[in-house]
């Protein structure tokens, strides 16, 4: 992706400049668009692979300690050195960002699923268990959707931290806003392109957020009538 | 040769490491800029933590901060501070790193107070004690675990942000990753992959000593709640 940026921008280097957004709409959008597809891509590889993993580890307790502990971790890792260990193997590109952004989207999902999982109480899965649910019908049935809380907020913990992450991906070239933010500061501190990368970060991560938060009021109508009454 | 010999052989140049620029002086710049960060950002977040916490107000703000510093990318920050009053250089870098302290601490050193039992509390308002006698001599000994699982957290992640610094120049071991990639990926790859174990392992080790620190500094009788002290603080800032 080329940035062709163009400098008639109001005199004095302003913090906000509609000049700015008029004259580069297209690259402003680009980097929005690739953004917001890197973040969908990634929190749903995230989810698709983390769900079955919290699964295994609530099923067989001996993974459980493993699993988090290896989350810990890898939580640790600073995220320019994940870049470093990836990018060498995976090359220069959208690869690189979507596996770092990936990884980390994944360990949040997994301890909230995980920890929404261990909240089901007892009885009510012996209550299950007495109902004649096997253990696929009581995953389902049952024990997932009471997990669905914890499993939402790992979720859009996973988001919100995954807008802000992609950022990072600069390092090689594919940061989508924070290639905006990033070469506006390399262009003589450009100050307008900076906020407008950062504040349409921080919008992308509030909307991204809101819809989450709607589609859990939409998947669990039970919450809201607990909450409203 | 695939890049992890390359890296080996990187980290076993010991010019790599006594240059100027080198290992040594990084890992000196790393140390000194996030530890300024995290004494800024318990500076501030501590007293106005145990505070809240004390009077029992401001819940929604300390739940707030958490979640648009989490929107906010480390980037962002990183590049608007040094064109304010603060000027480029360490500073900048230092107050960018600070901001991203402040959650942790400050949410451990909320909760910290609100778990204090109230009955200590009446009892201690009881024997006569002031406001401020509650909140120094019963409510921050109480709170101990809470604020030194805050700090680990806090410290642990500013020393893993440090490395993004390099992005504006700001020095630091993420520097050598920077480098490396400025090399291009082929000349570049051992640095790149020995600059990332270097990093790593500074935010590994320094986790390590500071769950250390947490044990020593809590006092026997509350350890059994510093379990419940680290989930909380995992909890409040999860996501980081």
């Amino acid at each position: 992706m080329s940035f062709q940026l163009s400098y008639r921008a109001a005199p004095g280097n302003p913090w906000f400049s509609w000049q700015y957004v008029r004259d580069n709409s297209d690259t402003i959008l680009a980097a929005l668009r690739e953004h917001a597809s890197l973040t969908a891509r990634a929190v749903l590889i995230a989810a698709l692979v983390a769900l079955p993993l919290a699964v295994a580890a609530y099923w067989f307790r001996s993974l459980a300690g493993p699993i988090v502990a290896l989350t810990g971790v890898l939580y640790t890792v600073p995220s320019l050195a994940l870049f470093a260990f990836l990018a060498p193997y995976l090359g220069i590109g959208a690869v690189t960002v979507l596996s770092v952004v990936v990884l980390y989207a994944l360990l949040v999902i997994v301890r909230n699923a995980l920890a929404g999982l261990a909240q089901v109480p007892p009885e009510i899965r012996e209550a299950a268990e007495g109902m004649g649910y096997g253990r696929w019908g009581r995953l389902f049935r049952v024990e997932l959707p009471l997990a669905l809380p914890g499993i939402l907020t790992g979720v859009r913990l996973a988001t919100v931290s995954t807008v802000a992450l992609v950022t990072v991906g600069v390092v090689v070239g594919r940061g989508g806003l924070g290639q905006l933010i990033f070469a506006g500061f390399q262009n003589n501190f450009y100050k307008a392109q900076i906020m407008t990368g950062t504040v349409l970060c921080v919008l992308l991560a509030l909307v991204l957020d809101l819809i989450l938060l709607g589609a859990g009021r939409l998947l669990m109508p039970w919450l809201r009538a607990r909450s409203s009454s | 040769m695939n890049p992890v010999g390359q890296a080996v052989l990187w980290l076993n140049d010991p010019l790599n490491w006594t240059n100027p620029g080198g290992v040594l002086d990084r890992l000196g710049e790393h140390l000194t800029m996030s530890a300024a960060a995290v004494l800024l950002g318990c500076l501030v977040a501590w007293p106005l933590g145990l505070w809240l916490g004390h009077t029992g107000r401001g819940g929604g703000l300390v739940v707030l901060v958490s979640n648009v510093t989490l929107a906010v990318p480390t980037l962002a920050l990183l590049t608007i501070l040094p064109l304010t009053f603060l000027g480029f250089g360490r500073p900048a870098v230092v107050v960018a790193l600070a901001v991203f302290a402040v959650p942790p601490l400050l949410a451990n050193a909320y909760t910290g107070v609100r778990q204090v039992d109230p009955e200590a509390r009446d009892a201690a308002r009881g024997m006569g004690l002031s406001g401020g006698q509650v909140l120094r001599r019963v409510e921050l000994p109480l709170a101990v675990p809470y604020l030194a699982a805050g700090f680990r957290t806090a410290a642990v992640q500013v020393i893993a942000t440090a490395a993004l610094a390099s992005f504006v120049d700001g020095g630091g071991l993420g520097q050598i990753i920077r480098a490396g990639f400025g090399l291009d990926i082929a000349a570049g790859g051992g640095q790149i992959i020995a600059g990332g174990v270097l990093v790593a392992g500074l935010a590994v080790l320094a986790e390590g000593v500071l769950a250390l620190v947490e044990r020593v500094v809590t006092p026997r009788a509350l350890r059994p709640a510093v379990r419940p002290a680290q989930r909380r603080a995992a909890d409040a800032t999860a996501g980081n």
